[in-house]
């Protein structure tokens, strides 16, 4: 039961990171992608701070038999780059540079209760449903296949 | 850069790193919100309850957010609702099929310095840059 308040508890504190950061407002996102125009190196910063923190908790992980609250590890194994990696990022990619949301500051902006934001997040569910259906179109193609557990994904 | 800021993104990407650190080192887990909101659109037995904790998390940290720092739901710029939708579908289905998105590659993979997280990174920046370019610069007049 610890492992699920240390959950609810991260998701409190990266939501508030989100916000602080400047994430949860496109203006910054789409500044930051905007390469040929005002750029905002904002996300830089973001970035740098949250892998500054995360890469030194990864060196520790791996000192460590365990996670203390759980039995095992549940982390991504796969290391080959391959066609869905790629057409999927560039994919995300265009949606995040077109709408200035991507899935975690979306699901925080809810609390706003901005129409806007609850658009964007009903097509994502669509989206990800999509490819759920589409890949039940096509079971016989391992490439497409989801893996049963969440280990076998990045995030 | 007059929207440029350093201190303030700084420490939030400092809370986003300590969140996931948390999930990594007390649950195992990796703090992917695409990966943790798809588990739960597809739900697995037993592989469920913790994302939804965490979803939850994220929306009560969005709830204190509306009181303390209202701000942080100034979006600047919103984009019509069609290209919204557009939008939405996009990250919804090709977090899916990349297997991740900002947290679960670009900050939880580079950390880990994944090949796989850090060609997806490249990757989503690249084309971002590209939509942001092709409706900023392209198209702007006609939106």
């Amino acid at each position: 039961m610890k492992a699920m308040l240390t959950s609810f508890v991260s998701g409190i504190v990266f939501a508030l990171g989100l916000g602080i950061s400047g994430m949860t407002r496109p203006v910054k996102v789409i500044g930051f992608l905007d390469f040929f125009g005002a750029w905002d190196a904002s996300l830089a910063c973001v970035m740098l701070g949250a892998i500054a923190v995360y890469f030194v908790a990864w060196r520790w992980s791996r000192k460590m038999p365990s996670p203390l609250l759980a039995p095992d590890f549940a982390l991504p194994k796969r290391s080959d780059v391959d066609a869905k990696l790629i057409l999927g990022a560039a994919l995300f990619g265009a949606g995040w540079g077109l709408g200035g949301f991507c899935p975690g500051p979306a699901l925080t902006s809810l609390a706003s209760g901005a129409l806007p934001v609850f658009i964007f997040v009903i097509a994502m569910g669509i989206g990800m449903y999509l490819y759920t259906w589409v890949t039940a179109l096509s079971p016989t193609s391992s490439g497409l296949a989801i893996p049963s557990t969440g280990s076998t994904q990045d995030a | 850069m007059h929207n440029f800021t350093p201190l303030a993104s700084l420490l939030g990407g400092i809370l986003i790193g300590l969140s996931a650190s948390a999930m990594l080192l007390l649950d195992g887990r990796i703090a992917g919100i695409s990966g943790i909101l798809g588990g739960v659109l597809k739900p697995v037995k037993g592989d469920t309850l913790w994302r939804i904790c965490f979803l939850s998390g994220l929306l009560a940290g969005g709830l204190l957010l509306k009181i303390l720092l209202p701000g942080a739901f100034d979006f600047g710029i919103i984009r019509p609702f069609p290209l919204l939708a557009i939008a939405g579908l996009l990250v919804g289905f090709g977090t899916r099929l990349g297997s991740g998105c900002t947290s679960g590659h670009g900050v939880c993979g580079i950390s880990r310095l994944s090949p796989r997280a850090l060609v997806a990174t490249a990757t989503f920046i690249f084309a971002g840059a590209l939509a942001v370019y092709l409706v900023n610069h392209l198209l702007s007049s006609s939106l």
